[in-house]
């Protein structure tokens, strides 16, 4: 009885996990594993790919200029995270323990974003902060600035899209893990003498570490492969990785160099999700 | 006033794609179909095609009588697709069984086709239109013996400037003049940028020369710190008519529309020398309806069609009959319709093989600097 019940699971699991099994296996797997092959081939000069041992991909990555484009491409991503975090987390640090019965309507306005592409939402941000645009115009009105300002195709207007299109992605998870928080936690902290800076750092944030784990990362992995904001707000004036993957695969026709770098991408993103899990959330996730 | 915008982004980088993020754009570029799905049947080109034609071409780029006049006149159904730069397209006939019959690559991709034999060469017989071209549209370095494409619409790369601010000019150095620091916009194409600054310092826009590309990315490198930044023309033009720069590198198509609205602005051909870039018809290797493909494109060689286009396009028509049927203001526009000493200092791209990979190099080296 038991037996044949527990096969009967089984298969139903089967039937379940099928479809999704499925599905990443020819969408994502297999895409992959083509990318990583192709990273190992030969480019034609007119596009295509011969397959073959080639590991000069690899070492045209290390050439110093598309070395720079990687070590700023982490740069900026470790930038946007840092900057989600040191914003996402009073917010949702806020609607998670003082939002009371406004709870749910707050958390439904950071997600409303979402409601819009991503690109009518960057497109949105050229209208707004460009030479006559909203921001300038207010700026002009309220006698602040005389001259339009230049606010857009900078590096700060791209740092500024990036925090806006990936804030949600932080704040989620963080609300989360401190929704779940036992507010009884910080009364006992705080009965055993511990100040109130003392209670947020000894018991607050270690508690919401999961959140944070879950949204840097969340945040860190489309950071790193943007392509579309360094164009639309930055003027194409910052190349950033997936730019030049991007570049390869179209301009340059040269496949094997753009899976190449395709793998370097994935590669280092697993290596600095692997250490920062170790590093800074192990110990704090077995506290849990 | 028509609102559109004819030939969105020439320029290579596909905005439009955007938000798919790098996997997605990846797996765009293995896996892309064309939303039609043209059913079986009637390959070959004998004349029992069904009435069906799949075109492909660049977004806001035929007139809206264009294609209601070819479904009128042969009781062929039109299925039209937009693609946002000749790699792009590149990309999806490689990829194989594009689907399309009719597809609108611009002069240097042509060669590149060619050479990557996707393309079918045309039966002239079906085109008796070809008699209209222009002597100027024919024997293209790109496709010597008219062959595989025919011309669609031509038009010019060049600059949009505010008149009444910059002052008069005429050559790239105004691109170059560090009084207009941060009001200048490039376009966002490695052979249209570095192709200027090739220009500028007297050299062809297909140099292959070590030593002059190398000069050209230190130019690029000088021009940088000027710029807004590096966009489609398409992008260039508003910011130019909403005042946020003083000068723009684009498209004469985008350029005239902007120089209709508003008499500050001025469109030039600079010296010493400019693209001439012409877009053309052409029909993949697998293509359905090779013999519907044929039709259409005789029927974009009639004088009334080609002249229809150019009138709602704002580009050049390489048909000679269509000309006396354009409209007055357009050809009253030098930039429109150059004289011969202009037309002679014009330039077409032209694919440059291996060193594609260093121009790409070198635009990178640029834009990441």
């Amino acid at each position: 009885m038991g037996r044949s019940k527990g096969r009967g699971w089984s298969l139903g699991l089967a039937g379940l996990l099928g479809p999704v099994a499925f599905w990443l296996g020819l969408f994502f797997f297999v895409p992959l594993l083509m990318i990583l092959a192709y990273s190992f081939g030969t480019s034609g000069v007119y596009g295509g790919i011969t397959l073959g041992f080639n590991p000069t991909n690899y070492l045209k990555v290390f050439d110093p200029l598309y070395l720079e484009i990687v070590v700023r491409t982490l740069f900026i991503a470790t930038l946007n995270t840092l900057l989600c975090l040191a914003l996402g987390y009073p917010l949702a640090y806020f609607i998670a323990l003082k939002g009371g019965s406004w709870k749910h309507a707050l958390i439904l306005l950071v997600m409303i974003p979402f409601w819009t592409s991503l690109l009518l939402r960057a497109y949105a941000w050229v209208v707004i902060l460009g030479g006559n645009g909203l921001a300038n115009r207010t700026l002009q009105f309220l006698g602040i600035t005389d001259e339009p300002l230049t606010l857009i195709f900078t590096p700060q207007a791209v740092t500024m899209g990036m925090v806006y299109s990936y804030l949600p992605f932080m704040i989620l998870p963080l609300y989360a893990a401190l929704e779940k928080f036992d507010v009884r936690l910080k009364e006992a902290a705080q009965d055993l003498g511990a100040s109130r800076w003392q209670t947020f750092w000894r018991v607050t944030f270690p508690l919401s570490m999961p959140g944070v784990i879950a949204g840097s990362i969340l945040v860190f992995i489309p950071s790193a492969g943007e392509f579309v904001i360094p164009n639309l707000l930055g003027g194409s004036r910052t190349v950033m990785m997936g730019n030049l993957i991007q570049q390869q695969f179209l301009n340059a026709r040269d496949w094997a160099f753009g899976s190449a770098l395709s793998v370097m991408l994935a590669v280092l993103l697993l290596g600095a999700i692997l250490f920062y899990i170790r590093r800074v959330g192990a110990e704090k996730l077995e506290g849990v | 006033m028509k609102r559109r915008d004819a030939r969105i982004s020439r320029g290579r980088f596909l905005k439009v794609m955007g938000a798919a993020g790098v996997a997605g754009s990846t797996l765009s570029v293995l896996a892309c179909q064309p939303n039609t799905s043209p059913s079986q049947g009637g390959g070959g080109g004998g004349g029992s095609e069904e009435k069906q034609l799949n075109l492909y071409n660049w977004s806001e780029y035929v007139a809206e009588s264009t294609i209601p006049g070819f479904e009128e006149q042969t009781g062929i159904q039109v299925t039209q697709d937009f693609f946002s730069s000749n790699e792009d397209l590149l990309a999806k006939l490689q990829a194989g069984g594009s689907g399309y019959d009719v597809i609108v690559p611009s002069d240097y991709m042509v060669s590149i086709m060619i050479k990557s034999d996707v393309l079918q060469p045309l039966d002239k017989s079906k085109i008796p239109n070809m008699k209209n071209l222009s002597p100027n549209f024919r024997g293209l370095p790109y496709d010597p013996d008219d062959e595989y494409s025919v011309a669609y619409q031509w038009g010019t790369t060049g600059i949009l400037y505010n008149r009444a601010e910059v002052g008069k000019i005429d050559s790239w150095d105004a691109m170059w003049n560090p009084e207009f620091e941060g009001q200048i916009a490039m376009i966002n194409d490695v052979r249209e940028t570095l192709g200027a600054a090739l220009y500028r310092l007297g050299y062809s826009v297909n140099s292959t020369d070590q030593e002059q590309l190398q000069e050209a990315k230190a130019a690029l490198l000088e021009q940088k710190p000027l710029l807004r930044g590096y966009f489609a023309s398409t992008e260039n033009r508003p910011l130019v008519q909403n005042g946020d720069i003083l000068l723009g590198h684009v498209f004469s198509g985008d350029a005239i529309t902007a120089v209709i609205e508003n008499e500050d602005l001025e469109y030039i051909i600079p010296r010493p020398r400019a693209t001439r870039w012409i877009d053309n018809m052409a029909i993949p290797a697998g293509a359905q309806h090779p013999g519907n493909a044929h039709k259409f494109i005789n029927y974009i060689l009639e004088a009334k069609v080609g002249a229809d286009l150019s009138n709602y396009t704002y580009y050049g028509t390489p048909n000679e009959a269509s000309l006396p049927m354009l409209d007055k203001e357009l050809t009253e526009l030098p930039s429109f319709n150059p004289p011969d000493e202009v037309f002679d200092r014009l330039e077409v791209i032209e694919d440059t093989g291996e060193t594609t990979r260093e121009y790409e190099r070198i635009f990178t080296e640029v834009k990441s600097a």
